[in-house]
């Protein structure tokens, strides 16, 4: 064989290794990103009057009772005392809604009532309001466990976003698992490479000096990639986060994290 | 602790993002350089023999492995002169390189490493076909420039 046909073979073998399906494991021992950092933002994130996120939980707090829209309800007014209403709810999510039959994660979930319950016009993902909302009512479960469901129409949510997890993008030629799958623990520049979960989010992040969703993160760890980002809240998106929370098994929540 | 945590550069989205806009400037200054489609070569025994452009600079080769926007090679690799650049440890380290492997093994590990290993996590620094979702600033572009590839040999071959 002429060393051009070779190298051409080995190109087709490449290009067809991306497309074998991957079978979903999850990192074992399975460690909280908060392992990965120092003491100092251990003791953060631990500290509900020194945790920076705080401050945008206290905005949800304000924004739980506050009446909005045409017909001049508050969440609470439906949902009540949000330490009973909300209790454990974040841990199933995302979920597949039954109205639409389609994955929705909690941002969404509060989108929904916000503009078909309240009657008021939607949030924009990222803003400080839903981001203290969803911060707010996934407090609600720190510290339980992720209960995931990925049966019945949830699957195929659950399939792509674990070929996602799996396939090399950007110029950088990286798929999430090679960094947080198969190398974490180790470092990439100055960095410790955690096991990428998503417990933490909505949190604060000392790099943003800001509180950000996690589909923020995933646009972070895309560009850091050179690959294309999508918006927050796009349908990929979802599929990944649906993957990861069930890549993160029984982990706590932790909302409102805190990591460098 | 938060104000000093937070203007700790030296956290990898965060230069990436600084990564990304130098990038958008030195493409507009430079463009020629930048946009170059990879030219061919021939790969023999695990090795390019021919050089891609004009003989290698080690110094601006040491520039290219160690600057956030073109080589970012001590994100995965630690080297032996460094100036104190927290290097990363996914890759082995470089001191002794040189020594270990020649011109023409060290040129296609930069150009293509998937043809050394095909599951290799090193980016291939010269090579846009078979690359999915590229940003569209660097779509159609390699890492490097062939000249930086050469720099980037000649600075390699040198680590003895
Ligand atoms: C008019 C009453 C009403 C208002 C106002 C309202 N909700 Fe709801 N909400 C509901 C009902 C009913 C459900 C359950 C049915 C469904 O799935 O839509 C629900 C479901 C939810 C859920 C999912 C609960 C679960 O167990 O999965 C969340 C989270 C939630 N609401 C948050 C909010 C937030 C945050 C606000 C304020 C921005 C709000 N809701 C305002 C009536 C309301
Ligand atoms: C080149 C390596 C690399 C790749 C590829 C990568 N990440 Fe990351 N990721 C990092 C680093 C470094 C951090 C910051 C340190 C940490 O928390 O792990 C990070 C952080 C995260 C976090 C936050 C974890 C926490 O506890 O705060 C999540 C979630 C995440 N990544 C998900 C992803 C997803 C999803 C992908 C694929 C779309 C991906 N990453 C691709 C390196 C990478
Ligand atoms: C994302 C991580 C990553 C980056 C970035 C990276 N490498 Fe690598 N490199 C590796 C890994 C991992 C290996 C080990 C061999 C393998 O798995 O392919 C390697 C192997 C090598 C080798 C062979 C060393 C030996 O002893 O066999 C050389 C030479 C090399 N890299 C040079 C570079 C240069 C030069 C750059 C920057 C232009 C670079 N690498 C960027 C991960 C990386």
């Amino acid at each position: 064989m002429s060393l051009r046909r070779l190298s051409l073979g080995l190109f087709a073998a490449l290009v067809a290794g991306t497309a074998v399906a991957q079978t979903a494991v999850r990192p074992a021992p399975l460690k909280s990103g908060i392992e990965f950092t120092g003491a100092e933002v251990r003791a953060l994130q631990n500290d509900e009057f020194a945790n920076p996120a705080m401050l945008w939980v206290l905005r949800g707090t304000a924004l739980w009772t506050q009446p909005a829209g045409k017909d001049n309800r508050s969440c609470a007014s439906c949902h009540g005392d949000a330490t009973t209403g909300m209790k454990s709810v974040a841990t199933h999510y995302p979920q597949i809604d039954k109205s639409s039959g389609s994955l929705i994660n909690l941002e969404g979930r509060i989108q929904q009532c916000r503009e078909r319950r309240q009657n008021a016009s939607p949030l924009k993902y990222e803003s400080e309001e839903l981001l203290g909302l969803t911060a707010f009512v996934r407090m609600q479960s720190r510290g339980m466990p992720l209960a995931i469901s990925i049966d019945g129409p949830a699957r195929a949510y659950f399939e792509r976003g674990r070929d996602f997890y799996y396939k090399r993008v950007g110029q950088m030629n990286l798929a999430c698992a090679h960094c947080h799958q198969d190398n974490w623990g180790k470092k990439l520049g100055p960095e410790i490479i955690s096991q990428g979960h998503g417990n933490p989010y909505p949190g604060y992040r000392l790099e943003w000096q800001t509180m950000g969703s996690l589909h923020r993160r995933f646009r972070s760890c895309l560009s850091g990639v050179r690959a294309e980002m999508l918006p927050q809240g796009a349908p990929e998106y979802l599929d990944l986060e649906l993957y990861l929370a069930w890549r993160s098994g029984n982990l706590p929540v932790e909302t409102p994290g805190v990591r460098r | 602790m938060i104000q000093k945590q937070s203007q700790r550069r030296g956290s990898f989205p965060q230069r990436a993002a600084i990564t990304a806009a130098a990038w958008g400037i030195g493409l507009m200054a430079g463009a020629g350089v930048l946009a170059q489609t990879p030219q061919a070569y021939q790969v023999e025994q695990g090795e390019i023999r021919a050089a891609l452009a004009d003989a290698g600079d080690p110094v601006r080769g040491r520039a290219v492995v160690l600057s956030r926007e073109s080589g970012n090679c001590f994100l995965c690799h630690a080297f032996p002169d460094a100036d104190g650049a927290p290097p990363g440890n996914l890759g082995p380290e470089m001191s002794g390189v040189g020594a270990r492997m020649n011109a023409g093994q060290l040129r296609l590990r930069v150009v293509d490493s998937a043809r050394v290993n095909a599951q290799s996590i090193m980016p291939a620094y010269y090579r846009i076909e078979g690359l999915n979702r590229v940003a569209a600033a660097y779509r159609g572009k390699p890492l490097l420039s062939a000249q930086q590839v050469e720099d980037v040999v000649a600075y390699l071959a040198q680590l003895k």
